[in-house]
């Protein structure tokens, strides 16, 4: 049988290549300092997805809820090898927390029908929070195994995988269909020469239309191309708020909790140096220390 | 992230400005592929387009991922026990990353699974796998077996063995030197003979055969009893077996990643590939030439690995209170190593340009459909220049790595002497680079005819042609003056008709030719770019003196080497 997995995925600030101030002044992030890249470990899970449709056939389609431009990371994962891509863009989802954004990827989950894996990256490197993937499994009322390695198993019914835990692993079965959170141990493939010629030309409505409104690179028949990528299987497709039966109240800021308040930059610096000795009276007197300032206990 | 492609602004200046819409658009054949296949450029920007990403994607692996492991796979090499070949995991790795990039066939047509690429697109690829790791190279650059047996081979054959290639399921190896035929190669003896059945099969030694484990061999055998020159030999393919046997790899000084292994044939079962007696003088000479270019891109990639880890060392490490890089002795010698560097690149790019118009050409000529007159002037122009372009550039690149990697070492002084630094294996790895696929000498044999009958001047008068950026007018001068004593003493060598002294002083006239073609490439890239008037001034002043010293020596017909060698050598 073949399977089919579901990969979201997300367009992140490159953390790690910061070029000028990251943060304006109201503490909100300043993207146009950052680049804009594939979360990491959302490349992971879509390495499991590759390697799960190389071992066992699978339809691997590749989500992601962001602005327009959000479609050059699923270009990205069509280049690597994703079958199909869907882009949740709605101005409605701006300024979602996790549980908006959980909730709406639940919604665009619904919409896709039925899929037999989710996965996703374990955390993005904007938040950091690990909260989106067990909530969406929460919402849609799957299964979740986190931190995932490695797949050992997957067959008609059920799924068994090794994931990491505190000093250790610990091999897990679950049926299907279940969500998969998973961490940097895999090596993602590189995109593919013939497929990057290939899917360069995929492009999201919008963006057609956007190109042909240009008054000098514009070619006025937005309709017959897209009918022409259509054909090629090249479009990709976008889903609003409304077309994934989302709640109003549920998305963006309106379903979001969580609000901002201030954000610090707090540099550690490096205190005093303490010597500990490594016998049993120095080793007590450190734990007697950390429980006295409740590090410990 | 590192990229071995955008990080290298003369690579990017050289492909941007190298126009290939002819070679190109006659590769695609007019374009028409995109209607067959979804990944075929529809016109020449959408070609360009795919070569830029593409080669940054490449860019990426080899930076990202391949150059870190080098070092490892350089201490570790390949394991060989029982008769089998194992290279080292993180070589494997390597060429996993390579083949899921797709670019394992990158000059093989569409209809074969490849990307239908250029050869100067390849040749960048190559040139950035080496700087990440030159070993590496060897295996990849082996994907120029299937060319030859796309070129040369039948239509069953290129279905059986194309494909795979582009997968990367199979690797190829091309058995050509033996014990005792190396540049000679007209004296191979391994014996091909037909059952009565008419099958071919083969017994003999191969002797220092790149990646000599390889599932696909294309082999260089005696065909015809009782011959004993060149016109006796064909080519094969044979597939590896349990009658072909690796004796041994060898231990070699340099590009420890590669399995480099002597080969027994006991009754090889084989195809012949093409027609019989021309496996020398056709198909191997086409094959060698592919891989001459391959062999000077390898070698412009371990000195552009060589000189940025000697610019970063000397930026560095401080002596007397300062950066060393701010003492004239070391930039000095930087700035030498880097135009060393722009000069191989410019004349490699110049290269693989007449390469693919070469090839471009004999494929339309092949087809056999509307051949012009003025088509077949083009092919035999575009064979000529590169035939005579392939050995200059081989010659040139492979000794600017030696000497990049040498001025590296003596940059990072005692330390580069040591392991703990890339250096050393820079050193090690470019040393091979000037001695296969034809020593420096037999460059200069293969060059020399086309400099004695100048066929080069068309391209050159071209050069002369363009305009230069005012300030270099003056020294523009000086190159068309440096270029009418070229011809002065190629007039004078041609003269002479001693072909003794023809051959004494064949590598000065060579590289005086080069010296006059590259400076007339570095002006041509200076109107182009502002930057490139300090590179294209800095090449030409460093260039005449240079000239000079070999017009002197050529002009004087001084003959005593011939006379004295015997006696200066025995004393």
């Amino acid at each position: 049988m073949s399977y089919t997995v579901l990969v979201f995925v997300k367009q992140v600030p490159d953390t790690q290549n910061i070029t000028g101030e990251a943060m304006k002044a109201d503490g909100t992030v300043n993207r146009a300092a950052l680049p804009a890249i594939f979360n990491p470990e959302d490349l992971n899970a879509l390495e499991l997805a590759l390697q799960l449709k190389d071992r066992y056939g699978a339809k691997v389609v590749v989500g992601t809820m962001g602005p327009p431009a959000a479609a050059d990371v699923l270009r990205d994962a069509l280049f690597r090898g994703a079958d199909e891509a869907l882009l949740l863009t709605d101005r409605a989802f701006a300024g979602a927390d996790t549980l908006a954004t959980s909730y709406a990827l639940s919604c665009a989950a619904k919409k896709v029908g039925k899929v037999d894996l989710i996965l996703c990256g374990r955390q993005a490197i904007d938040g950091d929070t690990a909260q989106v993937g067990p909530q969406l499994a929460e919402k849609l009322k799957m299964p979740q195994i986190c931190y995932v390695e490695e797949v050992l198993e997957l067959a008609e019914n059920k799924i068994v995988a090794r994931r990491a835990i505190e000093g250790g692993y610990e091999i897990l079965e679950s049926p299907l269909p279940c969500l998969l959170t998973v961490i940097d141990s895999n090596d993602p493939r590189p995109p593919a020469a013939k497929r990057i010629m290939k899917y360069k030309r995929a492009m999201t409505k919008s963006e057609i239309n956007k190109k042909v409104s240009d008054p000098y690179t514009g070619n006025a028949d937005a309709d017959a191309e897209i009918k022409a990528l259509e054909a090629k299987g090249l479009i990709i497709a976008e889903l609003t708020a409304e077309a994934v039966n989302a709640d109003p109240a549920r998305i963006g800021m309106a379903g979001s909790p969580t609000k901002v308040k201030a954000i610090q930059s707090v540099v550690l610096a490096g205190g005093e140096a303490k010597k500990i000795e490594p016998t049993t009276e120095g080793i007590n007197a450190l734990i007697h220390e950390l429980i006295a300032d409740h590090t410990l206990g | 992230m590192a990229n071995f492609y955008t990080d290298n602004r003369d690579l990017v200046f050289t492909l941007k400005n190298l126009d290939l819409e002819e070679a190109v658009t006659m590769k695609e054949e007019n374009f028409r592929f995109a209607k067959e296949f979804e990944n075929a450029p529809v016109d020449y920007a959408d070609a360009c387009d795919n070569y830029d990403r593409v080669l940054k994607v490449v860019g990426e692996i080899c930076a990202e991922r391949i150059a870190p492991r080098s070092r490892q796979v350089d201490e570790e090499g390949p394991h060989f026990e029982n008769g089998v070949v194992t290279y080292h995991p993180l070589t494997v790795q390597n060429l996993k990353d390579l083949t899921q990039a797709d670019v394992m066939g990158v000059v093989l047509p569409h209809r074969y699974g490849g990307l239908n690429f250029p050869a100067t697109i390849y040749t960048a690829i190559t040139e950035m796998v080496s700087r990440a790791d030159a070993s590496l190279q060897n295996l990849v650059g082996l994907q120029d077996i299937a060319e030859t047996i796309c070129e040369f081979g039948s239509e069953e054959q290129r279905q059986a063995y194309l494909p795979r290639f582009a997968k990367g399921e199979i690797d190829g190896s091309m058995d050509l030197t033996e014990p005792d035929s190396g540049s000679d190669l007209q004296s191979v003896r391994l014996r091909a003979y037909q059952d009565k059945d008419g099958n071919w099969f083969l017994n003999g030694m191969k002797r220092f055969i790149t990646n000599g484990c390889a599932k696909c061999h294309l082999v260089l055998a005696r065909s015809e009893e009782g011959t004993t020159d060149g016109r006796g030999l064909s080519m094969f393919i044979a597939e590896a077996c349990p009658q072909l046997v690796v004796r041994r790899i060898e231990h070699k000084l340099g590009i420890h990643g590669v399995a480099t292994a002597e080969l027994q044939y006991n009754d090889v079962p084989a195809q012949l590939c093409g027609q019989r007696r021309r496996g020398l003088t056709r198909y191997v000479m086409s094959l060698m030439n592919g891989a001459r270019v391959a062999i000077s891109a390898q070698a412009l990639g371990i000195a552009e690995a060589a000189y940025f880890e000697a610019k970063k060392y000397a930026s560095e490490r401080e002596q007397f209170k300062k950066s060393i890089d701010n003492f004239p002795a070391i930039y000095d010698m930087l700035s030498s190593m880097k135009m060393k560097i722009l000069a191989s690149r410019a004349l490699l790019y110049e290269t693989t340009r007449a390469v693919d118009l070469r090839n471009a050409y004999n494929a339309l000529v092949e087809k056999g459909e509307n051949v012009t007159d003025e088509i077949r002037a083009k092919q035999k122009y575009y064979n000529k220049v590169a035939a005579v372009l392939t050995p200059m550039c081989k010659a040139q690149a492979t000794e600017v790595a030696n000497s990049v990697a040498y001025d590296t070492i003596q940059i990072h002084g005692g330390t580069g002497y040591m392991k703990d630094f890339n250096a050393e294996r820079f050193y090690r790895d470019a040393r091979i680079t000037n001695i296969y696929e034809g020593t420096t000498q037999l460059q200069i044999v293969a060059a020399i005819g086309g400099v004695q009958q100048r066929d080069n001047d068309p391209r050159i008068k071209e050069l002369i042609a363009l305009v230069p950026p005012a300030e270099l007018a003056e020294i523009k001068a000086s190159v068309v003056k440096m270029y009418e004593k070229h011809l002065k003493e190629v007039e004078f060598v041609n003269g002479l008709h001693d072909p003794e002294y023809r051959d004494l002083v064949a590598r000065a006239l060579v590289e005086n030719e080069t010296y006059v073609f590259v400076s007339l490439l570095m002006l041509r890239d200076a109107a182009k770019e502002d930057d490139r008037v300090v590179l294209a001034k800095r090449y030409i002043l460093d260039a005449i003196p240079e000239f000079e010293k070999r017009y002197i020596r050529i002009m004087s017909g001084e003959h005593s080497v011939v006379a004295d060698h015997s006696a200066v050598i025995n004393y």
